[in-house]
């Protein structure tokens, strides 16, 4: 999801220790195996490297630096340690890692690097080796984003398993007086040729007197024990019981509450207040205002001001909060509106050819040439993340000392922030991150952890947990910017397509010009257009805009992928022959876009749906995050025009499944992500206020609207890429392509409706 | 000082009438299972069970539960229960989590009425518990294989 954020990271990286890349190149390169301070252990425990500790229970900890938000990345990731390691599964435990600079996220960064994904050329080497180098000497930078947890610690965590077990087997055969090649390791014990055999736990001691290896070899998947398996989520139990600690759940002795209001208008703050009223009802520790809060220290925006009531319960401050007298200072947004912001892309578009992103052959000559042509406008809206846990967090200032219990998926940031807005230093800050109802980006940004920094001042001590009710966390989003894009396309007297032009406007998201990514999924596209020109305008408004679950893919997919399907029905070729033919050389889309229309019977006439109706289906292909995903979505229309969708084929090749449980519920997870939105999903704007406040008018899908999902996943021996955010992009076009296959009407506004 | 009577116990809480459950159960008695989603009754985060029946504690005030049983995830006591965290296990239900202590409270609740329910009566009993993370399709399914297990005999 850091797609935008990345970018600004490797600016805001380059500028921080930009002194430091001098004399880089003959300092050795320090490997993502050791931390900067040895790990902390408890007794009779020890630490093997910066990844892993062992007990004498025989208890494996994982040092574990990616929250946790329902991606299921801390099974994957300990998978990754305990196969190489040779571990007992039921042995391996999490820990929090603290923020050192081998936890760097250098996959986020580098991934976010602004070239093609098919581009492996020097400059990108050179540009992600240099990228490298400075991510591995900076701390702070880990962060849980962009779909990229375990491609970014499958090397450094299966090496640091491996070294471990190196380790181990080492110290078993100084006891035992036997070449450590005799030893093996196997379910978390050592095992020598003679019979001999010792835990781990019994060997940790050894163990850790053991000098480093200097080289391990890692398993081939041969050999893989763990990886490949659907192994069961490590966090199951306790998110079955309550037991599970999420961010609203932390209870530190003392702890105070805070409830937020914030100005309704985007940009708006407090120009004055009375707490009077407030103050003395019971329960009430203080009212407390609160100014604008930075997005985060690399993204643009901030929160609106607002006033804060500090009680004893829950209850206290939500009740008294009702009864502060508030003056908001509005802003200049005052007079912003959904219209005037559609009028404003449409102006841009209508003004400017757009900045080029992509531009191969020469698109004037064969539009211009073309023996015919067809042109499509799309729009996509704003949207919210309206993750289930709304935004909260618990900070309490003591003694100099900052401790924020943080569900934030960039723990990095988060500290820094704390200790900027506190005035301390970041080793006076203490960011623990429990677990995420959910993130989809939102959890990205800082802001609110910020704002429960800044009510720890007020508590002489004593922690306090703020919580935004579900209306202020609907209208003080970061929200998918909505996005205009007018599309041309130009086919010879062959009815070939020889001509690709799109144009789009919306929020670059604060990105310089140089590196803006508004066009993710769009300039960098499969597709071997012969002429193409891919552009974009940049258009800004005051609406706070952010990362949302695969970022500017989820509404270049939609673009693209209907607008491929314009041209296909234009030159009446089938889809899926249509796109294969224009994936050309790609072997890995091909075998991706042939199996999810093998599975959906593509070329039998699709039946009528359970209830009789008749339906129609629609394909969609696109790529983000290193992975490709195709999916078909079956659907029919009521009589009253509702659109239903009764099943979704998902196809993904995302290198080696790691773990196909877990892939198989993030595809599922992002279908209906993605359906909400393209079904229902729409934050508005009028007089520069966000009209949606809760789930009654931004509703996300309920069961009865779920689709039957099946999901396939290509065997791969690549390194493993994104899972959490590519099955979101495909859905919507492939469900507007159903209906123009069953209506024969071509939807291109989001969300789809007939009107 | 009211007194609530939650998993089995009689508790006197210091509190207004008007207090949601939610807040009673979060802010003073420390039972943070159940969660807090919406504040209106509109997505069963907050879903406890009310002598035996599903509800939602954040639009009911603790007024309303004098003299009758509160349970809550923490304490749930229903015959499927374990056969439903079971299910849940088997077919990889959770993801984020964060909503599952409610559905788990409206999968007892259906069960209890319903022990061998349909799509349908699934759909109807669960679609007012929402669930960012489209978890759906296996909710349905686990509540089949628990009513398939806890069904037969011990």
């Amino acid at each position: 999801m850091a797609n935008i954020k990345r970018r600004h990271l490797i600016l805001g990286t380059v500028g921080v220790v930009g002194a430091l890349v001098i004399g880089w190149s003959a300092a050795p390169q320090r490997r993502r195996l050791l931390t900067d301070k040895p790990l902390a252990v408890g007794q009779g425990q020890v630490a093997l490297n910066g990844w892993v500790k062992v007990s004498a229970d025989n208890t494996v900890t994982v040092m574990m630096s990616q929250a946790e938000m329902g991606q299921g990345a801390q099974t994957g990731l300990a998978m990754l340690l305990a196969d190489e390691m040779d571990a007992d599964w039921a042995q391996v435990t999490l820990e929090q890692s603290t923020l050192d600079a081998i936890y760097n996220n250098q996959a986020v960064l580098i991934d976010g690097l602004p070239f093609q994904p098919n581009d492996h050329g020097l400059a990108k080497r050179a540009t992600g080796h240099l990228l490298g180098k400075i991510i591995r000497a900076v701390p702070g930078l880990q962060g849980t984003g962009g779909s990229s947890s375990l491609t970014d610690q499958w090397l450094p965590l299966r090496q640091a398993g491996a070294s471990a077990r190196a380790m181990l087997i080492g110290g078993a055969a100084a006891l035992w007086q036997v070449p450590a090649g005799e030893c093996r390791a196997e379910n978390g014990r050592v095992l020598h040729a003679s019979g001999k055999s010792a835990t781990f736990g019994e060997l940790a001691q050894r163990a850790a007197q053991m000098p480093l290896p200097k080289e391990v070899t890692l398993k081939t998947p041969a050999q893989f024990k763990l990886i490949g398996q659907g192994v069961r989520r490590i966090d199951n139990a306790t998110k079955l019981d309550g037991s599970a600690t999420y961010g609203i759940d932390v209870l530190p002795p003392g702890l105070l509450y805070a409830s937020i209001t914030m100005c309704p208008t985007v940009g708006g703050k407090v120009a004055s207040f009375d707490a009077a009223a407030a103050q003395v009802l019971p329960g009430v520790r203080k009212v407390v205002k609160l100014e604008p809060a930075k997005a985060s220290s690399v993204m643009p925006g901030s929160t609106c001001g607002g006033v804060a009531v500090i009680a004893d319960t829950p209850f206290h401050a939500m009740r008294a909060l009702t009864k502060v007298a508030i003056g908001w200072d509005h802003g200049a947004a005052a007079a912003l509106s959904s219209d005037s912001i559609s009028s404003d892309l449409k102006a841009a578009l209508d003004g400017a050819e757009g900045k080029v992103h992509l531009e191969t052959g020469r698109i004037a000559q064969a539009l211009q040439s073309a023996a015919k042509t067809i042109e499509a406008e799309y729009r996509v809206p704003f949207l919210a993340h309206a993750t289930m846990e709304p935004m909260n967090c618990t900070a309490q200032f003591k003694d100099g000392v900052a401790t924020v219990w943080a569900p934030t998926q960039a723990a990095g940031f988060a500290s820094g922030a704390v200790a900027k807005a506190l005035g301390i230093p970041e080793s006076k800050v203490d960011i623990k991150v429990p677990y995420l109802g959910g993130g989809f980006g939102r959890r990205y940004l800082t802001d609110f952890v910020v704002q429960a920094a800044l009510l720890a001042r007020e508590t002489q001590g004593a922690p306090v947990q703020l919580l935004w009710s579900r209306e202020q966390d609907m209208a003080h989003d970061y929200y998918r910017p909505t996005y205009l894009c007018r599309c041309k396309a130009g086919f010879d007297a062959n009815g070939k397509l020889t001509a690709w032009k799109t144009t789009s406007a919306g929020s670059s998201m604060g990105m310089p010009a140089f590196m803006d990514q508004s066009t993710d999924g769009a300039s960098n596209t499969a597709y071997a257009f012969p002429n193409a020109r891919v552009a974009h305008v940049t258009v800004e408004s005051a609406v706070p805009v952010g990362i949302w679950r695969s970022v500017a893919h989820s509404q270049n997919a939609f673009f693209t992928e209907s607008f491929v399907d314009e041209c296909a029905a234009a030159c009446g070729q089938d889809p899926v022959a249509f796109r294969a033919e224009l994936l050309g050389a790609d072997e890995r889309h091909k075998r991706v876009l042939h199996r999810a229309a093998e599975i959906a019977n593509w070329q039998q006439p699709l039946g009528p749906a359970p209830d009789g109706a008749k339906q129609g289906r629609g394909i969609a292909i696109h790529r983000s995050f290193g992975s490709v995903v195709a999916q078909v979505a079956e659907v029919s229309i009521t009589e009253q025009r509702q659109i239903r969708v009764h099943r979704v084929i998902c196809v993904i090749d995302c290198g080696v499944p790691v773990n196909p449980n877990l892939i198989r519920q993030q595809m599922e997870g992002a279908i209906v992500f993605g359906l909400s939105a393209a079904l229902r999903g729409e934050i508005t704007i009028d007089k520069g206020q966000v009209q949606q406040s809760n789930f009654n008018n931004y509703a996300p899908l309920r069961m009865s609207e779920s689709p039957a999902i099946q999901v396939d996943i290509i065997q791969s021996a690549d390194a493993p890429s994104g899972v959490g955010e590519p099955g979101t992009p495909p859905i919507a076009p492939a469900v507007a392509n159903a209906l123009y296959a069953l209506t024969g009407m071509r939807l291109r506004t989001l969300p789809l409706k007939f009107a | 000082m009211p007194i609530l009577n939650v998993n089995g116990k009689s508790i006197p809480v210091d509190a207004e009438p008007e207090t949601p459950l939610l807040w009673v159960l979060r802010g003073e008695l420390k039972l943070v299972g159940t969660k807090y989603g919406c504040g209106k009754g509109l997505c069963g985060a907050c879903t406890v069970h009310l002598d035996g029946e599903a509800v939602r504690s954040c639009v009911t005030p603790l007024e309303a539960v004098q003299g009758r049983e509160v349970r809550t995830i923490e304490g749930v006591q229903c015959p499927q229960i374990d056969a439903l965290r079971q299910a849940w296990t088997h077919v990889d239900v959770v993801q984020c989590g964060y909503c599952q202590s409610g559905q788990l409270m409206a999968a007892c609740a259906l069960l209890k009425r319903s022990p061998r329910p349909s799509d349908e009566e699934i759909d109807a009993a669960m679609s007012g518990n929402l669930c960012r993370c489209g978890t759906y399709t296996r909710i349905r399914a686990a509540i089949h294989v628990a009513a398939a297990t806890a069904g037969r005999t011990p």
